[in-house]
């Protein structure tokens, strides 16, 4: 509960319209997308202009109340789950599209705009923002800035970080920074704006953003390849990757998730495949033709069964539409739905999913795997019951041993989805403690009170430390006590 | 009671209000938010608690004893319009008609509704829309307030001021009904015009049929037009469909069942209706009567013979029609569109009459606010959504407006009336507008 003299001041900063704290509003921001977590905040609180976020943050500063930053809460880290209590800040009303400036080639937005329409824009105009998570007719711009979302289009475009050139943000004691610009060349000192792109809410409060935009392609393929098994479909990506060819998407469906997403979107998937693979090429009309020929002749070398290219851009704009499904999708199959999100070296992809299978089997869980094969980010996917203990504390150690897989492989914990409090347990797995620890003493520099959305991204403790070595050394972690310090009633996994 | 006994008293009460919410349901949402855009009260107000994400976590903290059944819950349960656009937008098949009945149920049996809210649900719910004879009177009443003068007394005295605004709104949509010579005249059977193809019966609903008894004419007509011989179906009531939205279960079995006993004793094959709404209720009595041994089974056959009109027509093929001279736009009935899926055959049957020029309208299939009694009980967000809504509907510069239920085709007419289009646009029917086509 917000002390009543601190909602009244609240209420005097954004209209008492815009201040949410009955219990029910509470409930209702007290999750995202990430299964098995959840906690209550003390309220929720939906500014509209900067201004009204810079006062807000300096009411939190005064009393030492926790902020968490939120968009649509799609995200897949229990990213804006308040672990700590606080205010949840919406940044959802503020989703004006202040600029897109052709002449530069840039467009400035407000947080919370919704990925695809800032998509739907700029296109308009001939333009192209290439960074489009599976989620991004959910996701706001915001929420991508701060876990440094990625998509479909990752492997030959990069993620929300390459696109990324000046920031307006409310800091922890309530003062607006303003990093970088418009200028293509900007070297100033420190490079703030990286900065704050994937701090996933724990530095600042992102108010408005300058994205660079590129031309439009000219056209664009897509096609579907299909594979008996799963290491065809592997090896076919290494190879095009090998053979030079840099296609804009190259999505990678196992069995499972080809069934739930056909059983969905009703688009004439092959359901007996044991792989498909969906890419799509972009550019000029006659280096597109040339790539999906050469692409085409790749998969069949490499065990394709069939391959088919899409008649039309709207055939092929389904396909990728079906594919963005494929999560929610594979949550018919059972009630709880754990997604995580391994990527290797996309040379290693072969291996990776193998080692999947192996590990699924080894712990007896039901493991899908879908995700950007081209770029190495895979999602293996769990259907589990979350009121099956027995089982979770399965899936928590094979998703452990998948991540130590991974890691094995030369590859990381997160391609995508950012740490939070998912993998908080795991992040020095990848940075190692000299990363931690500067990680650690820039947070406390720029947010010394730790009032910005406290209790992610570090582990609390250092009590779960798991030795890179395989199974038996993440047997040795300690048990899963939820290792993070969290008191939800819900619990973390993994 | 020891304390062992009373915590299995309340184990027992969770138990069954998991039941009642269909926990195994709300479970399968992975609050993903691909529902979000789809939710019109979302959009309106960009408040979790108003969308489908947002209430399925209330649902779920109920069931589970988190939250308590308080007033701010049962606000944000009927603050939903049932609508359903949140079902075909879930990737994870999630049931969200059916969560949201289970979740009014509870609140219905755990909330003290004022008195006077109680006297009227009862004498609306229980004792007129269930009982043709007493329909039959309110048609007879509403004629005679409407011809006698007295609506214009009503109008011009300044009377209707001292209904709730959403009455006196929607009473100026309210249609002329039919005189009680028109509806004794009713036909019991109407053979089919031409080749003989198969024979249905009419469901003719409750309020449709008092407010809309031409139009349930018409469609007997059309369907003659189209092969049919058509047989009203003789001891029918009303769906049920508003007391399951309203939350009391048990009303909407009991109508379930008169029904399906009207049904089994008809001989019929095959039941129209024309009435999304009411089509959605039909074509769910098996899930309404889960487990049970009696009824289950009854229902399942009730159910296999519904069609919606629309469906039917379109397996049927299209007579003679006269040409005519209208641009024609559709407003998707939600529980058509999202319950049961038809969507494209009303768009093909308005394409089928010629001369018709058709321009699809912008998100066709949202809400249009009307949602059972919601522009009732919650007036100012249906108008709110319902003056959105006519912007695209002017944006398509139709002279016809064109619905499949009554409650949208109602709406539509105050939309009209609300954004002073009386002189550009009507709003009807399909079943008026094809009959008048093949008349
Ligand atoms: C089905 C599905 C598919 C997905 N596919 C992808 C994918 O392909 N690629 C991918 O990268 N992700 C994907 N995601 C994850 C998710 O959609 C992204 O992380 C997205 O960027 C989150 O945006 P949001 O607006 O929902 O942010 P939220 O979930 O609300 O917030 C995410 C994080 O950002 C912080 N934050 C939000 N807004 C601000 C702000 N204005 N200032 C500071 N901090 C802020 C929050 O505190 C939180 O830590 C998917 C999720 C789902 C459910
Ligand atoms: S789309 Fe379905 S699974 Fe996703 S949040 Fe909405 S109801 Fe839940
Ligand atoms: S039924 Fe309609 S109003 Fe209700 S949650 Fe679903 S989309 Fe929203």
């Amino acid at each position: 509960m917000l002390k009543p003299q601190v909602a009244k001041e609240l209420k005097a900063i954004v209209g008492s319209n815009w201040l949410l704290d009955t219990p029910e509003d509470c409930l209702a921001y007290s999750y995202d997308a990430t299964p098995l977590y959840q906690s209550m905040p003390d309220g929720v609180v939906m500014p509209g202009t900067v201004e009204e976020v810079a006062a807000i943050v300096k009411v939190c500063a005064r009393e030492g109340i926790k902020i968490v930053s939120r968009g649509s809460g799609s995200n897949l880290s229990a990213g804006t789950v308040p672990v700590e209590g606080g205010l949840v800040v919406v940044l959802t009303r503020m989703n004006q599209i202040v600029e897109i400036d052709s002449d530069n080639l840039t467009a400035t937005f407000e947080p919370g705009v919704i990925t695809a329409h800032l998509h739907r824009e700029v296109e308009k105009l001939g333009l192209f923002y290439p960074p489009d998570p599976g989620s991004m007719n959910v996701s706001t711009l915001g929420g991508n800035i701060a876990e440094c979302a990625g998509g479909l289009r990752g492997l030959k475009y990069g993620v929300t970080k390459d696109y990324i050139m000046g920031l307006q943000a409310v800091l922890p004691n309530g003062e607006i920074l303003r990093t970088g610009g418009k200028s293509a060349k900007d070297v100033a000192g420190y490079d703030l704006t990286k900065l704050l792109v994937g701090s996933e809410g724990t530095l600042a409060v992102i108010t408005e953003a300058t994205a660079k935009l590129i031309p439009l392609p000219e056209s664009k393929r897509t096609m579907l390849a299909s594979f008996r098994d799963l290491t065809g479909s592997a090896r076919a990506v290494s190879r095009i990757i090998a053979e030079r060819i840099i296609p804009a998407t190259m999505e990678f469906l196992d069995n499972g998730t080809i069934r739930v997403v056909e059983d969905f979107a009703r688009i004439g998937l092959p359901v007996d495949m044991g792989a498909i693979l969906m890419i799509e090429q972009d550019g000029p009309e006659s280096v597109v033709e040339r790539d999906i020929q050469r692409m085409a002749d790749i998969c069949r070398k490499e065990g394709a069964v069939e391959v088919s290219v899409a008649n039309s851009p709207e055939e092929g704009a389904k396909l990728m539409q079906a594919r963005r499904f494929a999560l929610s999708a594979l949550a018919r199959i059972s009630p709880t739905t754990i997604l995580e999100d391994a990527t290797v070296p996309r040379a290693r992809l072969a291996e990776m999913v193998e080692q999947v299978n192996v590990i699924a089997k080894k712990y007896g869980v039901n493991i899908c795997t879908f995700g950007h094969a081209g770029d190495g980010n895979l999602h293996p996917t769990c259907m589990t019951d979350e009121r099956d203990k027995e089982e979770i504390h399965r899936v928590e150690q094979a998703f452990e041993e998948i991540f130590l897989a991974a890691i094995k492989l030369g590859g990381t914990i997160t391609g995508e989805h950012g740490v939070g409090m998912a993998k908080m347990n795991y992040l020095s797995l990848k940075v190692g403690e000299t990363g931690i620890e500067v990680m650690k003493s820039l947070k406390q520099a720029i947010d010394p009170q730790n009032i910005m959305n406290p209790g992610k991204l570090f582990a609390k403790d250092t009590r779960r430390r798991v030795v890179i070595g395989g199974g038996a050394a993440a047997e040795q972690s300690v048990s899963h006590q939820h290792g993070n310090g969290c008191e939800c009633n819900e619990h973390t996994a993994g | 009671m020891s304390t062992q006994q009373v915590e299995t008293a309340s184990q027992n009460g969770i138990l069954q209000m998991m039941e009642t919410m269909h926990y195994d349901d709300i479970l399968n949402c992975m609050r993903c938010g691909f529902c979000l855009s789809a939710c019109p009260t979302y959009r309106e107000t960009g408040r979790e608690t108003a969308s489908p994400r947002g209430r399925i976590a209330m649902m779920k903290a109920v069931a589970t004893g988190q939250l308590d059944v308080s007033e701010k819950f049962d606000s944000d349960m009927y603050f939903c319009l049932g609508c359903r656009a949140c079902e075909t937008a879930c990737p994870a098949g999630v049931p969200y008609g059916t969560l949201l009945e289970g979740a009014r149920e509870v609140v219905e049996e755990n909330r003290k509704r004022p008195l006077i809210t109680r006297i009227i649900r009862h004498v609306a719910m229980k004792k007129l829309i269930p009982q043709a004879k007493r329909m039959e009177q309110v048609s007879r009443l509403l004629y005679f307030y409407q011809r006698s003068g007295l609506r214009r007394l009503a109008r011009s005295s300044g009377l209707m001021k001292l209904l709730p605004k959403s009455m006196a709104e929607m009473e100026k949509a309210v249609p002329e009904v039919a005189s009680p010579a028109a509806r004794k005249e009713r036909k019991r059977m109407l053979p089919a015009k031409g080749e003989k193809r198969l024979t249905v019966g009419l469901f003719t609903g409750c309020v449709m049929d008092v407010m809309f008894f031409d139009t349930n004419e018409a469609t007997a007509k059309l369907l003659s037009a189209f092969g049919c011989d058509v047989v009203y179906m003789e001891g029918q009531t009303c769906c049920g469909a508003l007391h399951a939205h309203a939350g009391d279960k048990q009303e909407a079995k009991q109508l379930a069942k008169q029904n399906i006993e009207a049904f089994e004793q008809s001989g019929i094959d095959v039941l129209i209706n024309n009435a999304g709404g009411c089509g959605a209720a039909l074509k769910e009595y098996h899930h309404w009567f889960h487990g049970d041994p009696e009824w289950e089974e009854r229902a399942e056959r009730f159910v296999a013979a519904q069609r919606d009109m629309n469906e039917l027509l379109a397996t049927l093929p299209v007579p003679k029609m006269r040409s005519l001279p209208y641009r024609v736009t559709y407003q998707d009935s939600c529980h058509l569109a999202h319950g049961q899926k038809i969507r494209l055959q009303p768009r093909e049957l308005i394409q089928s009459i010629p001369g018709i020029e058709y321009v699809e309208l912008p998100e066709a299939d949202r809400c249009c606010g009307s949602a059972g009694i919601y522009n009732l009980t919650n007036f100012d967000m249906s108008m709110q959504i319902l003056d959105g809504k006519m912007k695209q509907v002017e944006g398509t510069k139709a002279n016809l407006v064109v619905t499949s239920n009554p409650g949208c085709l109602l709406q539509m007419r105050a939309g009209i009336q609300r954004a002073g289009l009386e002189g550009q646009m009507r709003a009807v029917h399909i079943a008026d507008l094809l009959y008048e086509a093949v008349e």
